[in-house]
């Protein structure tokens, strides 16, 4: 690689919030575009440089064009880095796949339905290989120019293997549990910082699970806490879909 | 004359510097304007039909994802829509917490427009990293008004995309008196930079080019208003928010399959110019300096003047920002649990008007599941003027030939500051 690689931002399905997270990184971080030379960025430049040697991907798959964009993007970069929840998860996109297809598309477009290409949402690793997902609804900016250190001194960069929970102690949170509320800090990954309970709110799992996240107990605390199996099954589809429906928690979870 | 073509081929593959994905498509043959539209070729998002079956306090966390700049509108909207189908009734403090986090949006975004995707245009750069060699201080100075704007509402809600505390009767944390002291301070300090703002964009030759339309924003007579409120027209006409559907009228146009809105002529604009217009009143006092300065006076048919209303709303914010802080502290801030709802079923309305203008959410809530949603984002309801404005716009400057006819129309385009991943998901578009 270059002294000064070549980077670039690509977006897919998306609210396109993780870039502006980027953006706002610079705000701190301004010696970031010393060491990198950014040749595509659509939402913040007109410039358009094929040769990138990074690529960063936000946003997810859902439908066929997006497959020939990222084959393309997969071939010219030699890494490609998925920017947030929606291109490492399937992030928001993917609720809709435990619906009829058929069914959300005439719900929104009605009789035209038919002139919109689209399928299922799925991350962008079940399209093109990815050497590394940055989590997060949105990214977390520190994690963020971290990541993009540690890529450009050649190092594999390491997310934490703990839960939510374990920043939430150090922070001296009172456990929302113990608040009323309930949370799937228990098998989210962490990096956060635990924002979201830090402010009193749910962690909704946006940076997706843990390794082996005990999921079953998860359900019974959840139970013990009142909740009913469909608003068990609401809080643990609304970033985790995809990974749900896709892995063997389904059967253990009943999801 | 010179450079002047009887035959333009305009064909803008995702313009750029926007958000989302937009192509501009211009075709004049001897100097007949063949075709002239803007394609909307971002994916369905399909979020009305995601809402279906899930709990109404979910709906405010999903639905900010449809935009990661406009996500604490969205989340503001959504939570107005749902308070209102439950009938909840925030408290003062939730009331006073809500506007002055809705400024941090409408700061965020508006210097994210004014600076780093429309300044370029004036400075003839292809984006603002150009600009940190050659000017600088201009650079500095947008991402230190950036920061604080980003950094006023993580004091608020935690965070601007997307919202963290933001919930349905109130809010899940509030700031403490010291968060607020310290953004006061720098709301003050910053006024410096606003100040070199206006005068940054007084230096800018805006172009000359009008076009009378009818101006749509939400109203109040005693406040400058940008969450609830009454719908006004600059044509005259005044709705409540529950009767949206009779403003925005969607319909179709054979010739570009889009979705659009239409009130009271083919076609209405919304955003900081149709605010500007129809609020003038109601700005701050030092706004309404502003705006004398930039020579915006209502009523302004330029369209490429709505960054020069985006400006004059920066300067509202930080001014209007100082002002609920000090009405926060007087009343003094103390934990309140969010209002539950009494009931868990109904049909609210919720509208605010958000950067780039007036959004509309819609729920039917049954037993406190969502059942029914229904969006309309401003950039769906300025789609129509925009093409309306183009067509317009080419005849009149054909002198300047092909690239010149591009880089006006993509200006005139970035002028609204469209947001298209938002409005995607209301749209119909025709695949080219």
């Amino acid at each position: 690689m270059s002294p000064r690689p070549k980077v670039a931002f690509f977006d897919f399905t998306s609210c396109e919030g993780c870039q502006l997270t980027v953006i706002d990184s610079l705000q701190t971080h301004p010696e970031l575009l010393e060491v990198v030379e950014i040749v595509q960025f659509r939402e913040a430049m007109s410039e358009k440089g094929q040769d990138y040697a990074i690529a960063f991907v936000e946003g997810s798959c859902t439908r066929p064009s997006d497959e020939e964009r990222l084959f393309a993007i997969r071939e010219q970069a030699d890494l490609v880095v998925a920017l947030g929840a929606c291109a490492h998860l399937g992030g928001v996109n993917a609720i809709r796949n435990r619906q009829e297809l058929s069914d959300v598309r005439t719900y929104v477009y009605q009789d035209k339905a038919e002139w919109y290409e689209t399928y299922p949402a799925r991350p962008i690793s079940a399209v093109v290989d990815v050497d590394f997902a940055i989590p997060g609804c949105p990214i977390d900016r520190d994690e963020f120019i971290r990541v993009v250190r540690q890529l450009l001194q050649g190092r594999t960069p390491q997310l934490p293997e703990y839960p939510v929970c374990v920043e939430c102690k150090l922070k001296e949170n009172v456990c929302l549990f113990l608040r009323g509320k309930t949370c799937l800090g228990p098998i989210t990954r962490a990096g956060c910082d635990a924002i979201c309970p830090s402010y009193g709110s749910a962690c909704e799992g946006c940076r997706g699970l843990i390794p082996q996240p005990n999921i079953p107990s998860l359900k019974e605390v959840l139970k013990e806490h009142g909740l009913s199996m469909e608003e068990t099954k609401a809080l643990m589809t609304l970033f985790l879909t995809y990974q749900m429906m896709d892995s063997e928690v389904v059967d253990d979870a009943g999801i | 004359m010179p450079g002047y073509s009887r035959n333009v081929n305009v064909n803008v593959h995702h313009i750029t510097r926007v958000e989302g994905h937009g192509n501009i498509v211009v075709d004049v043959e001897n100097g007949e304007l063949k075709k002239c539209e803007l394609q909307i070729v971002e994916t369905p998002r399909f979020f009305e039909a995601m809402l279906r079956g899930r709990p109404y306090q979910e709906a405010s966390h999903i639905t900010s994802r449809i935009c990661g700049i406009c996500a604490v509108g969205h989340a503001t909207a959504s939570l107005r829509a749902t308070e209102n189908a439950l009938g909840v009734e925030p408290s003062e403090q939730t009331v006073l917490l809500r506007k002055l986090n809705f400024h941090g949006e409408i700061l965020d975004s508006h210097i994210l427009h004014v600076y780093m995707l429309v300044a370029p245009d004036f400075l003839n750069v292809g984006s603002v990293i150009p600009l940190a060699k050659d000017a600088p201080d201009v650079v500095l100075r947008a991402l230190r008004m950036k920061k604080l704007s980003g950094d006023l509402c993580a004091v608020v809600c935690g965070r601007h995309t997307h919202p963290v505390a933001m919930e349905v009767g109130g809010f899940s944390h509030i700031p403490s008196e010291q968060d607020l002291l310290g953004l006061r301070e720098r709301l003050v300090a910053v006024r410096a930079d606003v100040v070199a703002t206006v005068e940054l964009f007084r230096s800018f030759e805006i172009p000359d080019f009008t076009r009378d339309t009818e101006y749509i924003a939400l109203h109040k007579d005693d406040e400058y208003c940008f969450i609830d409120g009454q719908i006004h027209s600059s044509d005259g006409g005044s709705w409540p928010l529950d009767q949206y559907r009779e403003v925005t009228n969607e319909y179709m146009v054979p010739h570009s399959t889009a979705k659009r809105t239409r009130n009271q002529r083919d076609a209405y604009m919304v955003g900081a110019l149709a605010r500007v217009n129809i609020n003038y009143d109601q700005l701050h006092p030092k706004a309404k300096e502003a705006a004398e300065a930039l020579g915006l006076k209502p009523k302004n048919t330029n369209p490429y003047m709505n960054s020069a209303a985006q400006v004059v709303e920066i300067c509202h914010s930080i001014e209007d920002s100082i002002e609920l802080i000090d009405a926060l502290l007087e009343r003094g801030l103390k934990w309140e649990e969010p209002v539950e709802p009494d009931r868990l079923s109904g049909e609210g309305v919720g509208a605010c008007d958000v950067p780039r203008g007036t959004l509309f959410h819609n729920y039917i809530i049954e037993d406190g599941l969502i059942t029914g949603a229904n969006c309309i984002i401003p950039t769906g309801q300025n789609l129509g003027n925009i093409e309306a404005d183009m067509r317009d716009l080419v005849p009149q400057i054909l002198y300047k030939g092909q690239d010149g006819i591009t880089h006006a129309l993509e200006m005139l385009v970035r002028a609204y500051d469209p947001c298209i991943s938002c409005s995607a998901h209301i749209l119909d578009v025709k695949f080219v």
